[in-house]
């Protein structure tokens, strides 16, 4: 397929895409790695009159650290978020989520900032920046403004981002020393996960300190367990616990079903992946 | 080191295959990628309505977008596109509704083509048919087999009368072939039913349908994606009344087929009659959601099967009872597909009575057609599973159920209950094999030690002891199924003047690799280099006589006929090699691609000849200058491959995730020209077979709406989805043909499927499961664990990933 006729403009700086943004108006589509936005123009499903290619603004790529946070620049790759030092250190669980994003091909052409902004509640990096209190860095015509991860995803597809506002950055708080995994669940090794559980913990002699948990596709939006980080706050990881602590990660979810899950499925796996997920990062 | 003189054998060697360079680099021609002068581009408006009335189309805002040429609906069409052919009428009251390539007042499936657009770029056309209006009357959609069958239902084509197309029986008693299946189901110690479903799947060939016409030439010439480019040629002159020497149809490289390309289709004929019309060369190519939605789907139908049997084990008789959903038309075979199956579920297995019906029936889908293995398949499922069910059923160890039931392999020639002659076959070899390849006791054991503890994670083992019947076909007995055609295939041999040979085939090639092993079997029997050997195919200017590639004929068929030809070469040299060594014929000897004077070192060699009848200086009285010769090779029988294949699959009980831990399959082919090309055909059938039994299914929405139109919903798995195989044959030579060879093509589709849902029933029957729908997905498994209904796995809308249902208008909206 063929997508409508659009105007192209590929700008080499932040200011530049803002303002491009700004002046093409509502029509208007943010392009990063484009392995969302692509299929969908090829399909007509959308015809934007402008597409603003972020792949030429070398500022938005890349990772560094910034005191008790790290800046993951928004059209950093997938590739470069799972070989990434800083955030094998720092942010474990968003390198384990990357590397269960689609195939290889995807991984090195989508970026990080790219999924947030798309907000599928099936992409498998929103859970995990809600888990971890990522923030998301905006830049518009009035300026900066930082939006919280529990802010930013709206609803399918929907996020806080206004009309003329780019994800410029994301900023995740320093987790060294947690353990973290995510468990992701799906028929094929490509697609999207039916339900998928982002867990990291830390964890001092067998006392679990602190938990953060988040679920990707039970809701509109990811879905923060703070009902199972609750029960399991305190608790020695044995099994029996963290089957305990898994019962409640069905508590504020809203699944919907399609062709692979009903909903009464989907709260059953969110409960036998989260008790999996924490399982594997307690170690 | 061999020398010239010779040379080792080629036939049995895994050579690389001569094509696969272009072909991986794409450094070829496929049909999309031919442009000619003043070539215009075509793209279709499809009905987004499963059912309905078309009652207006406003076509005027397109006519004046830019760049376009032509805009045509079905009314513009009706009197020159003809009705699309349905070759095989399965019986002579058979209904078949007129099937139009454009939809003039009514459309039938979601997908079918309602206009299109001709413009200068393809984006122009693209973007011209959202200049098109149509207005729909709604009709009642047609969807449930069982429903559309029962008294008072909606129906596709009123006209008709009915939902049914025709029903067709075979059965043992009145054949005289057998006893009465009724008896022996009411006199039997044992019986089984159960009821399968064969989900429709879609073929989901790598490259999307694409068709280029080229009109300004004396000959009309077609380039299509296809793999029948000498029926679609004969199909065109008959559908369209054009004469058909006036028609050239050219298959260039094909990205695959799977039965999927074996069709004469509505955009070939629409692109055939635009380019007819503007006298200017026209292409279309299909996008990959509009192949999803509007090419042929395969399978589909509803499987009754009852077994009866006597306590030791003995069966003695099976009942088949199928509903088959003919999609909204009959394609090119679509009604014959099911009765392919009729004479396969008797399988290997020696069964006294057997009675088989199939009632085909139309529902407002897209048609269905020939996809790998077509009706194969279905059978071999159906059987293979109820040999597991009867098994449990009886408490005997499934393997020794088959091998007390199968023929043995000193009972060769073998007569089966529905009426093929089996020429040759060894189930024990091939089964012991296997077992011992897959450690076949030792998962017996690892299964019964996680029942006993109660393992999250179950063992299951799964058997698929198959045959199929391949290399389509015997002529007579095509016609006694009254299939529309013959099943012979054409070949011949071009000696060229430098001792270089052209074979032309009439098989056609779409991935197969038939440059390479018709080039083996070339070399051998002219005795000239595989490297001197160029295979050409698909063009039916340069082959012009051929039935094409389907049913695993081209190496049972296709390459006999080309063997033939060069035993007609050899036999014309002959005369002429004894005038040159000044001889009698009768002395000669050939070999290794040389005349030899029997009991002297006097020789020469056939590529000496090829140019001495070049140059037709010194001839004897009376021969030609030529060498060349072409043969026609009609198979006295169908080919049966065999084999057992094993499958152990772990079934997470908490997520009813299958996990494929070992595959083993030990196929008999018969003799092998390539390993490789078998390992390949081998590997490639099993990813498709296990395919229909964990990931794919074509599924409608209650409209009628294709809710797996891309490939994120349609599920086509990938080499990270698949265990290792363990791959391996026996080899028991067909008798009835020259090289003993059998078909490889589909039997790694046909065998797999069961052995993976077999062993996911063997994980999990203590469960008190006997049955998990296709494809079983986790779902379904964990539903099936839980006791609970198997669920249809009905589709939703709401949630993310994937793309869902789809605008089937080509995008406009």
């Amino acid at each position: 397929m063929i997508p409508a006729e659009f105007d192209y403009v590929a700008p080499t700086t932040v200011d530049d895409a803002v303002r491009a943004l700004a002046d093409a108006g509502e029509d208007a589509k943010v392009l990063a790695g484009g392995q969302s936005l692509i299929p969908v123009l090829r399909m007509r499903l959308a015809a934007p009159t402008k597409l603003i290619d972020l792949g030429k603004v070398a500022e938005l790529r890349g990772v560094r650290e910034e005191g008790n946070a790290l800046v993951i620049g928004a059209m950093t790759s997938h590739y470069d978020v799972v070989r990434d030092p800083l955030i094998a250190e720092h942010a474990q669980l968003i390198a384990m989520a990357t590397s269960t994003v689609a195939d290889p091909q995807v991984r090195h052409r989508g970026t990080f900032g790219g999924s947030l902004a798309h907000a599928d509640p099936a992409g498998d990096l929103l859970a995990p920046a809600l888990a971890l209190d990522a923030e998301m860095v905006v830049h518009g015509m009035d300026g900066r403004r930082v939006i919280p991860a529990s802010e930013f995803f709206v609803d399918y597809f929907t996020t806080a981002l206004r009309q003329g506002e780019l994800l410029t950055d994301v900023r995740v708080p320093k987790y060294t020393g947690w353990h973290a995994h995510y468990e992701k669940f799906n028929r094929v090794a490509q697609a999207w996960s039916i339900v998928g559980v982002a867990a990291a913990v830390q964890v001092e002699g067998h006392t679990i300190q602190q938990a953060r948990v988040g679920l990707t596709n039970m809701s509109s939006v990811p879905v923060r367990a703070t009902g199972v980080e609750r029960a399991l706050i305190g608790q020695e990881a044995t099994p029996e616990a963290i089957k305990a602590a898994a019962e409640h990660a069905v508590e504020g979810t809203m699944p919907v079903a399609d062709g692979n899950a009903d909903a009464a499925y989907r709260e059953h796996l969110a409960k036998v992946l989260t008790s999996r997920a924490v399982t594997a990062a307690c170690g | 080191m061999t020398t010239a003189a010779e040379p080792s054998l080629e036939v049995g060697k895994g050579r690389l295959r001569k094509e696969d360079a272009r072909l991986i680099t794409g450094r070829t021609r496929w049909t999309d990628n031919i442009s000619l002068p003043g070539m215009l581009h075509m793209a279709m408006l499809r009905s987004p309505m499963a059912h309905a009335r078309i009652t207006n189309i406003d076509t005027s805002e397109a006519r004046q977008m830019p760049g376009v040429l032509a805009v045509v609906t079905g009314a513009d069409l009706a009197d020159s596109q003809g009705s699309l052919p349905c070759a095989w009428p399965i019986t002579e009251d058979m209904k078949s509704p007129d099937a139009p390539s454009m939809a003039v007042n009514q459309v039938n499936f979601a997908g079918e083509v309602v206009a299109a657009v001709v413009a200068r770029s393809a984006a122009e056309a693209h973007d011209a048919l959202e200049g098109i209006d149509v207005d729909y009357d709604e009709l009642p959609v047609v969807l449930d087999m069982a429903e559309a069958i029962a008294d008072g239902a909606d129906l596709v084509h009123p006209d008709l009368g009915t939902n049914k197309s025709a029903t067709w029986v075979f059965d043992s008693a009145e054949a005289g072939t057998g006893g009465n299946v009724d008896e022996a189901i009411a006199s039997a110690e044992v019986t089984v039913e159960r009821t399968f479903r064969q989900q429709r799947l879609i073929p989901a060939f790598m490259e999307p349908r694409s068709v280029v016409v080229d009109p300004t030439g004396e000959q009309v010439t077609m380039w299509s994606a296809t793999q029948v480019p000498h029926i679609l040629r004969l199909m065109l002159a008959m559908t369209l009344g054009v004469p058909e020497h006036k028609v050239r149809v050219i298959a260039p490289d094909v990205g695959g087929g799977f039965g999927g390309k074996l069709q004469v289709t509505p955009e070939e004929v629409i692109t055939f009659l635009l380019a007819q019309q503007l006298g200017r060369p026209v292409k279309y190519t299909e996008s990959r959601s509009e192949s999803l939605s509007s090419a042929h789907h395969g399978r589909d139908q509803l499987q009754k099967l009852t077994i009866a049997a006597q306590r030791d084990g003995t069966v003695t008789g099976l009942k088949v009872e199928l509903l088959a959903d003919m999609g909204a038309y009959l394609r090119l075979v679509t009604p014959g597909v099911p009765i392919l199956g009729a004479f396969m579920y008797n399988a290997i297995y020696k069964i006294p009575a057997y009675h088989f019906s199939c009632t085909n029936v139309f529902t407002t889908k897209t048609p269905t057609d020939a996809y790998r293995g077509a009706g194969r398949p279905e059978a071999t499922f159906a059987i293979e599973r109820m040999m597991d069910e009867l098994a449990a059923e009886l408490g005997m160890e499934p393997l020794e159920l088959r091998e007390k039931n199968w023929i043995k392999h000193e009972e060769f020639p073998y007569t089966t209950v529905s009426t093929l002659t089996y020429d040759s076959g060894n189930y024990e070899a091939a089964t012991a094999k296997a077992k011992e390849l897959f450690d076949y006791d030792g998962l017996r054991r690892e299964q019964a030690e996680r029942r006993q503890r109660g393992d999250t994670v179950q063992l299951g083992i799964g058997i698929s002891t198959f045959t199929e019947m391949c290399g389509l076909a015997p002529s007579r007995v095509l016609g006694s199924l009254s299939y529309g055609a013959g099943g012979w295939e054409h070949g011949a041999i071009r000696m060229l003047p430098t001792g270089k040979v052209e074979v032309i085939t009439g098989s056609s090639a779409h991935g197969q690799g038939h440059e390479t092993a018709w080039s083996q079997i070339v070399a051998d029997r002219l005795g000239v280099p595989f490297e001197d050997i160029e295979v050409l195919h698909g063009d039916t200017q340069s082959s012009p006589r051929g039935l094409d590639t389907y049913g695993s004929r081209s190496l049972t068929v296709g390459a006999m006929a080309v063997l033939a030809a060069a035993d007609k070469v050899i036999e014309k040299a002959k005369p002429i090699a004894a005038h040159m060594m000044e001889c009698s014929p009768d002395d000669l000897e050939f070999s290794g691609g040389k005349f030899t004077v029997r009991g002297t070192d006097t020789s020469t060699g056939i590529t000496d000849i090829a140019l001495a009848v070049f140059a037709a200086h010194d001839l004897p009285d009376g021969v030609e200058p030529s060498l060349d010769a072409d043969a026609t090779f009609d198979p006295e029988n169908f080919s049966f491959p065999h084999g057992t294949h094993l499958c152990a699959a772990e079934v997470d009980t908490e997520t009813g995730q299958v996990r494929l831990r070992s595959y083993v399959c030990v196929d008999d082919v018969g003799k092998v020209v390539n390993p490789l090309i078998v390992e390949g055909q081998v590997h490639g059938g099993l990813v498709q077979g296990i395919a229909q039994a964990l990931f794919e299914e074509a599924v409608y929405d209650e409209s009628g709406t294709l809710m797996t139109g891309t490939l994120a919903d349609y599920l086509v798995p990938s080499a990270a989805d698949m265990p290792s195989f363990t791959t391996d044959r026996t080899e028991t030579p067909s008798t009835t043909n020259a090289l003993g060879v059998k078909g490889v093509g589909e039997a790694g589709t046909i065998a797999s499927t069961p052995a993976v849902v077999n062993a996911i029933v063997d994980a999990i029957r203590h469960f008190g499961v006997n049955d998990v729908e296709m494809p079983c997905t986790p779902m379904r498994v964990w539903q099936a664990i839980q006791g609970g209904a198997q669920s249809a796995a009905g589709p939703g809308s709401e949630s993310g990933g994937g793309v869902g249902s789809l605008d089937t208008q080509g995008g406009a909206r």
